[in-house]
């Protein structure tokens, strides 16, 4: 019923706007909206929208704007002045856009209330090109901003703030459906059911994003190919992050960081092919990265530092290059749920190395198991878990190390670094760098 | 009264014995070494758990029953006088458990006082080391004086005490593993738990590690164990566990000792 009045609303507007579209000619090309504000000036939004030309723009100075919900059908920028605040008083979404090159610049959204029925966002942009949405304030929204079938759009540096409470009474923060390059930068976002989510999109990027405390996924994507995300930081997001079905996918430079809960991944790659995952760091997370069904992929130039588990490698990932990583004070540094294992594990760092290197060329002489006989237990029997500190675990450990006999015999690194490839142990939260920035 | 005169004696007998200073030096050497090591405090303080799980329970066992047997004549001698059993067997024990006790804090602590690291970071973990520690102490105490009052044979007392040793800090847990793999397919997390518990030093461990690794105890184990273990109802559950491992033998063994016929 909602959803029959909302499109009957869009439909109106969109004749309206045919309509009017001979007269918008000759409108304003900048409109004031507030009280007070300098001519030529509109009492509402929505009238400043009628008035203001095509491409022109709409100045909204401060004040609180309660407004029925803004459909916006032509190309216009609106900018907020500090303390411009569209107020949807717990009932609706705030801005529908169906045009392109609109521009929505320095507002504040807030209060849409949550939905069970529709996605309810307070922007929800569809079918548009080159749309922008910068330096805005999300507060207390479902979805903040809900992207269908657009293509170009740019989200950056806009400050997110979800309504927490459980994963169904939140939306996403920013949510991108079936569009291709949208880029997602310097964004901050909190307390929403997943920070950022592609779903059938291409060639979208997400870089230098700060996405915490979800209460589903940070970072979520699926059937999204040749998408980048660099330099983002994901931290206590309450089941890490899970990327699946793409490939060609680029995750470089991020912080993956306190995902710990049961069924909480730093990075959980299901069905991910052909994807660098390069250079991230990954630290206090239950299971830093977790391989299934994933092949070809590049896992190079990560640090591991602090994890329960820092990458589970299951049997069904193959070809995958697992290398110059960099593995410190992981409970376990690798694990795998099957003798054999169809992947390339080699110069790597890991602390646990007890190894020489007589000819000192930084790699050590003898090959390094990194799959504790422990880990195995553990992948069979999960309840052994109590036990990962006895000394029977150590003795265990011990004794396939001296004569090896479960541990799958080809998971072995022909070639472990004597010193760490990435940087010196980092403190909490080290902010993400530039990949140009890394040492070779 | 009398008691405390016992207690005194003893105590002033063995902060003097040289075995009791050997062990502090051992603890705070082994403390100084993984602190050098390990660069940190609670990295130090996590490399000693295994050190406190298996010193402690061997040294307090091989020590109470050599005790027992060294200070035997002295024993008998009080035994001669009018004093109640019980009493002086309270005096016997605290005696014989303080000094420890003082010689564990010191040794685990010191070291870590003169790097200046008592830091309000560690406090909960280093008081968690010193509670379970305290712990093992007094429980172990109780067993060696157990094993005293019931065998007379020196030998088979020292061999006994081993083999509880062995038992509890090695074989058990080598059974627990075993036990959890042939029975994988069971929900095992309950049993797992009553397993734990029903062994001080698996107790003591769980304890530990709880503030030591929990990103990998938060995995899949770690709901179960979050709900029990966790909280406030998980710390009166560990206390009043760890307090009945202290309580149980303890009663046992001053049991036997008023029963004894010297």
């Amino acid at each position: 019923m909602r959803h029959s009045r909302r499109w009957l609303v869009i439909g109106t507007a969109l004749l309206f706007s045919v309509h009017g579209s001979l007269a918008a000619q000759s409108g304003d090309t900048l409109v004031h909206v507030g009280k007070g504000a300098p001519s030529p000036s509109a009492a509402t939004i929505a009238d400043a929208l009628r008035q203001v030309a095509r491409h022109g723009q709409v100045l909204v100075h401060a004040g609180v704007y309660a407004e029925s919900t803004l459909v916006i059908l032509k190309p216009v920028r609106i900018t907020g002045k500090p303390g411009a605040i569209l107020d949807g008083q717990g009932a609706r979404g705030l801005v529908i856009v169906n045009s392109d090159s609109v521009e929505l610049r320095g507002l504040t959204f807030r209060n849409t209330g949550s939905s069970h029925t529709d996605d309810r966002a307070a922007v929800r942009i569809f079918e548009s090109i080159a749309c922008v949405v910068a330096q805005n304030r999300f507060e207390s929204t479902f979805f903040a901003l809900h992207l269908q079938r657009v293509d170009g759009c740019i989200v950056r540096e806009n400050t997110m703030q979800g309504l927490a409470g459980s994963q169904s009474t939140t939306g996403n923060g920013v949510h991108v459906w079936s569009s291709r390059n949208v880029q997602v930068e310097h964004n901050t976002i909190t307390g929403h059911r997943d920070g950022i989510y592609f779903e059938f999109s291409r060639q979208a990027s997400a870089r230098q994003n700060v996405v915490t405390e979800s209460l589903r996924y940070g970072l979520h994507f699926m059937f999204s190919d040749s998408c980048a995300y660099e330099s983002n930081r994901f931290v206590a997001n309450r089941s890490g992050v899970a990327v699946m079905y793409a490939k060609h996918v680029r995750i470089a430079d991020n912080l993956f960081s306190d995902a710990r809960n049961s069924a909480s991944y730093g990075l959980l790659l299901k069905e991910i092919n052909d994807s660098q995952i390069v250079g991230n760091d990954f630290l206090n997370n239950t299971i830093a990265v977790h391989l299934e069904g994933a092949n070809r992929n590049h896992v190079s130039g990560n640090r591991f530092e602090a994890n329960g588990w820092a990458m589970r490698l299951l049997a069904d990932a193959q070809e995958n290059q697992i290398r110059d990583n960099s593995f410190f004070r992981n409970v376990f540094d690798l694990s795998t749920n099957s003798q054999s294992h169809f992947s390339t594990v080699r110069g790597n760092y890991w602390d646990r190395y007890r190894g020489y290197d007589l000819d000192r060329d930084g790699v050590g002489d003898v090959p390094h198991a990194p799959v504790r006989l422990f880990a195995l237990v553990v992948e069979r029997a999960p309840a052994a878990l109590l036990l990962v500190r006895s000394a029977v675990a150590d003795a265990l450990d011990l004794l396939e190390r001296i004569a090896p006999t479960l541990t799958p015999a080809t998971l072995l690194d022909q070639a472990p670094r004597m010193r760490a490839t990435v940087r010196a142990p980092s403190a909490q939260l080290v902010p993400a760098r530039r990949s140009n920035e890394r040492a070779p | 009264m009398l008691i405390l005169a016992v207690l005194r004696a003893q105590v002033a007998e063995l902060s003097r014995n040289r075995w009791v200073l050997s062990y502090t030096v051992l603890l705070a050497v082994l403390t100084e070494a993984l602190y050098q090591l390990s660069g940190s405090a609670p990295r130090a303080l996590s490399g000693l758990l295994n050190v406190v799980l298996l010193l402690v329970p061997l040294v307090i066992t091989v020590f109470g029953v050599v005790y027992w047997h060294t200070s035997r004549e002295f024993t008998e001698l009080l035994l001669a006088q009018p004093l109640p059993r019980r009493a002086l067997w309270c005096g016997l024990y605290l005696g014989l458990t303080i000094p420890l006790v003082l010689a564990y804090a010191v040794g685990i602590t010191l070291p870590l006082l003169l790097h200046r690291e008592l830091t309000a970071a560690i406090a909960p973990l280093l008081a968690m080391y010193l509670l379970v520690g305290t712990a093992l102490t007094l429980c172990f105490a109780a067993i060696a004086l157990w094993i005293g009052a019931t065998q007379d044979d020196r030998l088979k007392a020292l061999g006994l005490a081993l083999g509880i040793w062995f038992a509890a800090t090695v074989l058990y847990d080598g059974l627990v593993v075993w036990f959890a793999t042939v029975y994988s397919d069971w929900p095992l997390e309950k049993p797992m738990l009553a397993l734990m518990f029903a062994n001080p030093v698996d107790l003591a461990r769980t304890v530990l590690m709880l503030q030591l690794d929990s990103a990998a105890l938060m995995g899949y184990t770690g709901a179960v164990l979050a709900n029990v273990l966790g909280g406030y109802r998980g710390a009166l559950a560990t206390i009043t566990a760890l307090a009945l491992w202290i309580l149980l033998p303890a009663l046992a063994a001053g049991r036997s000792f008023v029963k004894k016929d010297f």
